[in-house]
């Protein structure tokens, strides 16, 4: 990745590599601090032994590269625990790449994402009409993206961390290339991304323009000095932010999600709206905190705009819907909306400004384990029905009651129910806004608890077919869940449950993400 | 072991329940026997804990949190594991543990279609954490947990046990509930933020009215009167109960009146008033207005019932307008009628629910208007059902008359500040409630179980009452009547507690 990066020509001019930038002339060498780059490399050498093996190891044996890749993906979580034990923010590049607490947890919940999605995957994969080898490969170079994102605090290294989670994305999401209705996800999804990536970039380079640097930190000290945020500013994060709204699907530049999750291999759609969201709202936060702080009047109202048409959407439309993979998808829009609330927010003060950063960190880890429970659900009950519509979910209780107690927990976790974790997300999404304090935030936190009610009607209509409808065509066989997708099951479910009873266990986490302070 | 009892007691008290839940889901569904008696067990020592509570509970320091424990819970947001029960939640937590024990006894051969006493036990023991939880909680946060827990199973029980027009009952009781909810979390919040960064009741009771401007109060006030006026439910909040309770599976309507609906009195007695006193008189006035339009609405509502269930939920609506009306005379006269009110109401109305449950159960249809001559079928039923018509009605001697008549007569003398003439007024119409009371319950009595059975049923074999029914029920029974009588056991316990939050309103008196 860094290669890429350096090998640009504006980069090294722009001051993006400080060394370059400070240099009398002539490229001096960056220093690489390789235990900082660490999870990356290790990430890069599985993914290159996942394609190599999968030349060799013949086509009714490919689990054995899915397993590979679950144990690669593993493996490169053990750089970051002793990362995470040294302790010490390393900074590279003038800034560009930054190891700290913050990208120590995003990684983490990248890579834990990334390995219980090829759990899911794993028979998905297998039992489907699809080459296995390049979809562990594919998802690892997303993933890998992801990891970078995470340590990015420079616009280039941004852009590129985006284009590298994309790219695969948008190939994952044709996956099953004989139905219609993935090559339409794709297509949908690789439009409208290239378009919003090129809004971004246009928005990135007027602030380059402006500024005359991509690093977030010396845009945040120029910005601040100033005061007053110049008028093509305005526009750069009006483009930037809209271009990052695509991303998290937020209303109204949410219209490719529910096409695309549909269409996309059920594992995928699990991939893109957990992963890819939060890979999105991580590079919001490095922007939007790091770079434009100051400029928060420009953008908290952008997003308190977004936040609320993207709850109140989001949650009106999946009302109507009868698919459930297409309800989960306008839940995950209107659960972007809850996410972006803190953002909203965050400019009332400096208490406000912490205890935003915490709560929007603490949605998304809470997000990840409940959201991704439920489609691995969806995943299991389609290997029975065949089918996504929600009615075929009828009386789900009586010949597999461990699915249902288990996709009753997710939904109702999404639903904000106490003792389960997404209560726990939404009561402190709520906390930052009241933290806050005016009268907009109070509103916004008005809106959220009325949409929190809305969203309770579909989510408990899942119950509803599960717990008190009868079985549609009479078919009560049970379940057979494969022990790989049972893993991927345990482990969401843990996850929900202890975050709901006992938050504090992750608490810390949500402490150390803090990017900004007043 | 008293030891032991002292640190642990009230935590056990809230997991226990969750963990005999938890194991029944450990064993498989055919051994149907084994599940009822881990389910029987797990109720009887819990009830255990509770009957140690009440033997070792100090009387003469009442209003002081005993037993309490203070751990860390989660600290980013300051929130803490603190429980411990005062005068006022003693009574409650202990009438909760016996229900539930009760409703183990009753369900034993009652199970309602679709059967899966697995799954219906379990849910019980779920309601019981939550409910036991929430009177046994002293930090906000904690408190919120458990008044939600119970909406599940709650939504559960209604919603797959229930009858024909179960899913919208359940889901009705559900966003409702849950409404009130997202509004009073919101009040906590504010509450959090404003009065000190702390979510512990009884610091936030010391603290909070002084820290707060009157404006602030007044509309986090509102918030939380939002979330525990629908629990109540006050009128014009009342709307779900009626589907809820005449859907809900008997055990279901038991639970719901004789618990569920205390938690949202219990929620204003012990966070509302307290901790913004000040609030409180603003508001007091109008929660007065609704409370007495909510005993003269139930009871119309009651006279045009058709379903018994409905009839007895409706009476539901009344009753609980006379706790509002002790508590928002703010003088510790009212709220302790108001805390004898929901006791007595708990037992009253939880057993009316058990024996129109029965009594649908064996005529097939509750559809008061297809009853009648159960006295000459089922007598023993018959005379139960009247006893609790005399006890429903406030019958001096029962103890349904220990919460009515001294919350009407708290609204003679309310606490200072607040309108004689207005609350002399809610007096008189509340004394109009009860003779209305009295007329909507006789009638219901003399229709169902006077005269002669109906043609449709004067060949069927109504079966009297029946072996776990009496088990379930004596108790219930007697403690209607040992209460009426002895009033004073009751009220020892909530007096000093409640004093104690008198005065707290009382110091900010205008």
């Amino acid at each position: 990745m860094l290669q890429i990066a350096s090998l640009l020509p504006f980069a090294s001019g722009a001051g993006g590599l400080g060394a370059a930038a400070t240099g009398s002339g002539g490229f001096t060498r960056p220093v690489i601090d390789y235990h900082a780059f660490a999870p990356e490399i290790v990430l890069t050498g599985v993914l290159v032994l996942v394609l190599l093996t999968d030349l060799f190891v013949p086509e009714d044996r490919k689990v054995i590269v899915t397993n590979l890749a679950g144990l690669g993906v593993l493996a490169s979580l053990i750089p970051i625990i002793t990362l995470a034990v040294d302790g010490h923010d390393r900074v590279m590049f003038g800034g560009a790449f930054v190891v700290d607490d913050f990208s120590l947890v995003f990684k983490g919940l990248f890579i834990a994402t990334g390995y219980i999605v090829l759990l899911m995957s794993t028979n998905y994969v297998a039992d489907g009409d699809y080459y296995e080898g390049e979809y562990s490969f594919l998802l690892l170079s997303s993933i890998l993206g992801m990891v970078v994102m995470a340590s990015s605090r420079d616009l280039i290294t941004i852009f590129v961390a985006l284009e590298m989670l994309s790219l695969p994305a948008y190939m994952l999401a044709g996956w099953r290339k004989r139905d219609l209705k993935s090559n339409e996800a794709a297509l949908k999804y690789y439009l409208l991304g290239v378009l919003s990536s090129a809004v971004m970039l246009y928005g990135m380079s007027l602030v380059f323009g402006t500024t005359g640097t991509t690093v977030l930190a010396d845009i945040g000290a120029q910005l601040a000095q100033q005061g007053t945020t110049p008028p093509l500013i305005t526009v750069a994060l009006l483009m930037i932010v809209l271009g990052f709204a695509f991303k998290v699907s937020a209303v109204p530049f949410h219209f490719w999600a529910p096409d695309t999750y549909e269409g996309a291999p059920t594992p995928v759609a699990a991939f893109l709206s957990v992963a890819s969201k939060t890979a999105g709202f991580v590079a919001l936060i490095e922007i939007l905190y790091v770079g434009f702080l100051s400029n928060n009047e420009v953008w908290g109202p952008l997003c308190w705009v977004l936040a609320a048409l993207s709850m109140t959407v989001g949650n009106l439309i999946a009302l109507r819907q009868t698919n459930i993979v297409r309800m989960l998808a306008y839940s995950s829009i209107a659960q972007a909306g809850y996410i972006l609330v803190p953002f909203a927010v965050a400019g009332a003060n400096g208490d406000a400004l912490v205890t935003a950063q915490k709560a929007s960190a603490m949605y998304l880890l809470v997000y990840t384990a409940m959201n991704l429970g439920a489609f691995a659900v969806v995943i299991a009950v389609a290997r029975k029905t065949r089918s996504g519509e929600i009615s075929s979910y009828g009386g789900l209780f009586t010949y597999a009651p461990g699915l249902t107690l288990l996709m009753s927990a997710f939904m109702f976790s999404l639903a904000g129910i106490p003792p389960l974790g997404g209560w726990f997300a939404k009561l402190f999404m709520f906390s930052a806004t009241l933290d806050a304090g005016t009268g907009a935030a109070i509103a916004l936190a008005v809106i959220a608890g009325v949409n929190s009610v809305i969203a309770l009607f579909y989510y408990a209509s899942v119950a509803r077919e599960m717990w008190m409808s009868p079985v549609p065509d009479g078919d009560v066989t049970p379940i057979r869940v494969p022990p790989a997708l049972g893993a991927a099951l345990t482990i969401t479910v843990v996850l929900t449950v202890v975050l709901g009873v006992y938050p504090s266990l992750f608490g810390r986490l949500a402490d150390v993400t803090v990017l900004a302070r007043l | 072991m008293n030891d032991i009892l002292v640190h642990w007691g009230l935590s056990l008290a809230i997991f226990l329940p969750i963990a005999g839940a938890a194991l029944l889901l450990l064993i498989p569904k055919e051994n149907e026997l084994f599940i009822k008696q881990v389910a029987l067990a797990t109720t009887i020592v819990t009830a255990g804990v509770g009957a140690w509570l009440l033997v070792n509970f100090d009387y003469d320091r009442t209003g002081k949190l005993q037993f309490s424990v203070n751990k860390e819970w989660i600290e980013i947001i300051n929130s803490r594991y603190h429980v411990g029960i005062d005068g006022l939640s003693l009574p409650l937590v202990v009438l909760s543990m016996f229900i539930c024990v009760l409703c183990v006894i009753y369900s034993w051969d009652h199970f309602p279609e679709p059967h899966n006493p697995k799954a219906f036990l379990a849910l019980i023991l779920l309601l019981e954490t939550g409910m036991n939880g929430t009177f046994i909680a002293q930090d906000l946060i904690l408190f919120f947990v458990f008044f939600e827990l119970v909406l599940l199973p709650m939504y559960f029980m209604i919603g797959v046990w229930g009858g024909a027009n179960r899913q919208y009952a359940s889901i009705k009781f559900f966003l409702f509930t849950l409404f009130g909810s997202a509004l009073m979390i919101l009040g906590f919040l504010a509450l959090y933020f404003r009065a000190g960064r702390t979510f512990d009741i009884p610091t936030l009771v010391a603290t909070a009215g002084d820290l707060l401007p009157h404006n602030t109060e007044v509309w986090i006030f509102a918030a939380l009167f939002m979330g525990f006026a629908i629990k109540v439910p006050m009128f014009p909040f009342h709307t779900w109960l009626p589907d809820a309770h005449t859907e809900a599976p008997t055990v279901g309507s038991v639970i719901l009146a004789a618990i569920l609906l205390k938690l949202g009195t219990y929620g204003f007695v012990r966070i509302a008033l307290p901790i913004l006193p000040d609030a409180a008189h603003t508001w007091a006035p109008w929660i007065g207005l609704l409370a007495v339009i909510g005993i003269i609405y139930g009871a119309l509502g009651c006279l045009a019932q058709k379903d018994l269930k409905r009839l007895i939920a409706f009476s539901s609506v009344a009753h609980m307008g006379f706790v509002m009306l002790g508590i928002s005379t703010l003088t510790s006269f009212g709220i302790n009628a108001a805390v004898f009110g929901m006791i007595a109401h708990g037992l009253i109305t939880g057993m009316l629910f058990f024996a129109a449950g029965s009594i649908g159960e064996r005529y097939g249809t509750r559809e008061i208007n297809r009853l009648g001559g159960l006295l000459i079928q089922a007598p023993k039923l018959g005379w139960i059902l009247g006893f609790l018509c005399m006890a429903s009605l406030g019958l001096p001697g029962l103890a349904g008359f220990w919460g009515e008549f001294p919350a009407i007569l708290s609204a003679f003398n309310p606490a200072a500040g607040l309108s004689v003439d207005t609350f002399r007024v809610y007096m008189v119409i509340a004394a109009i409630g009860t003779v209305l009371a009295a007329g909507y319950l006789l009638w219901m009595f003399q229709r169902v179980a006077f005269g002669a059975p109906k043609d449709e049923f004067v060949d069927a074999h109504i079966h009297d009452v029946h072996g776990p029914e009496w088990i379930a029920w004596t108790p219930m029974l007697v403690l209607i009547l040992v209460l009426g009588v002895l009033p004073s056991l009751i009220f020892k316990m909530t007096d000093g507690a409640v004093t104690d939050i008198a005065r707290t309103l009382a110091s900010i008196g205008h």
